[in-house]
């Protein structure tokens, strides 16, 4: 049997890996987690079919920023700002250098 | 657009769930509440050890250990375990076996419970609306989608998996395997047959 490719993108891999770790650390519990990324896939459901795949995704990335905005671990400000620095990091690298977060 | 380094002088931008993601993660290992070597260990679990490959493994023993098989059917985590199988989002395990009779097939309806431990992560239209709402109102038609026609009399029943219980369908032994071996029963056993949407495959 030829295995499949789990995930179709690194940061879809990146993102179940740290909900599951969080998880795993007692940040919330599985069946909590399942009852709230349930209730995002309905919400979502309800404007559109899901496909399953990358929107699927972007389901579970809203619902664990939502989990961590209202648990005070990760608030939705200080996480929109730092996508916006990692954002501004990547613009400020040059081709092919690692890139580090500024200060 | 051609991607040239006049025009792009910098690193390529990442998507935005991708940088959401990041910044996400940054947060939350500043603040000790993830580690990120657990996170690796998580990653490499499921994109490279756990699959398909170790349910069919479990399937095929069914197949050919009478006493393994009655072991699964009542307390499907004491025969995983015999195996090695065990993990995170397989702790409560279910086996449902297909008879002449009757046909199981599983989903999850609230969002994409799946017996990680046994198959891995689940496939996009296991996940998918279409699946999830149909495989309930009319299992029938979508295991034709599948190519899947069963018998007239065999009825088909339909599992619901939640956060606490995951289920294993055991598809029935194909005609003309007999004598073959454990390791060659489980290359028949494919990952939708053990959801339900697929048969095992003949000899």
């Amino acid at each position: 049997m030829t295995p499949e490719r789990p995930f179709a993108e690194p940061w879809q891999a990146e993102l179940f890996a740290l909900t599951v770790a969080l998880s795993e650390a007692g940040q919330f519990s599985w069946p909590d987690w399942a009852a709230a990324f349930g209730a995002t896939l309905k919400r979502h459901g309800a404007a559109r079919e899901l496909d399953g795949g990358a929107d699927y995704y972007a389901a579970w990335l809203e619902t664990l920023e939502g989990l961590l905005d209202r648990a005070g671990s990760a608030p939705a400000a200080e996480a929109h700002e730092m996508r916006h620095r990692w954002e501004a990091a990547y613009l400020s690298t040059p081709h092919g250098k690692p890139v580090r977060l500024g200060e | 657009m051609p991607h040239d380094d006049h025009d792009h002088p910098h690193s390529l931008l990442p998507s935005d769930p991708a940088l959401r993601v990041k910044a996400l993660e940054t947060i939350l290992v500043a603040k000790g509440l993830v580690d990120p070597a657990a996170m690796a260990v998580i990653l490499e679990t499921y994109e490279t050890k756990v699959g398909p490959h170790l349910g069919a493994r479990v399937v095929a023993r069914a197949w050919a250990d009478p006493r393994f098989r009655a072991l699964l059917l009542k307390n499907a985590n004491a025969a995983m375990a015999e195996l090695g199988v065990t993990g995170r989002q397989g702790e409560h395990v279910v086996a449902v076996e297909n008879t002449p009779g009757t046909h199981n097939m599983v989903v999850c309806t609230l969002c994409s419970c799946y017996p990680w431990p046994l198959l891995g992560i689940p496939p996009a239209w296991y996940k998918s609306d279409a699946y999830r709402a149909r495989a309930v109102r009319e299992p029938r038609k979508v295991l034709a989608e599948f190519g899947v026609t069963l018998p007239e009399g065999q009825k088909v029943r339909v599992w619901d998996s939640t956060a606490e219980v995951r289920y294993l369908v055991v598809p029935m032994r194909p005609e003309g395997t007999e004598g073959m071996d454990e390791a060659a029963l489980a290359t028949l056993v494919t990952r939708d047959s053990m959801i339900g949407t697929g048969l095992p495959l003949a000899p």
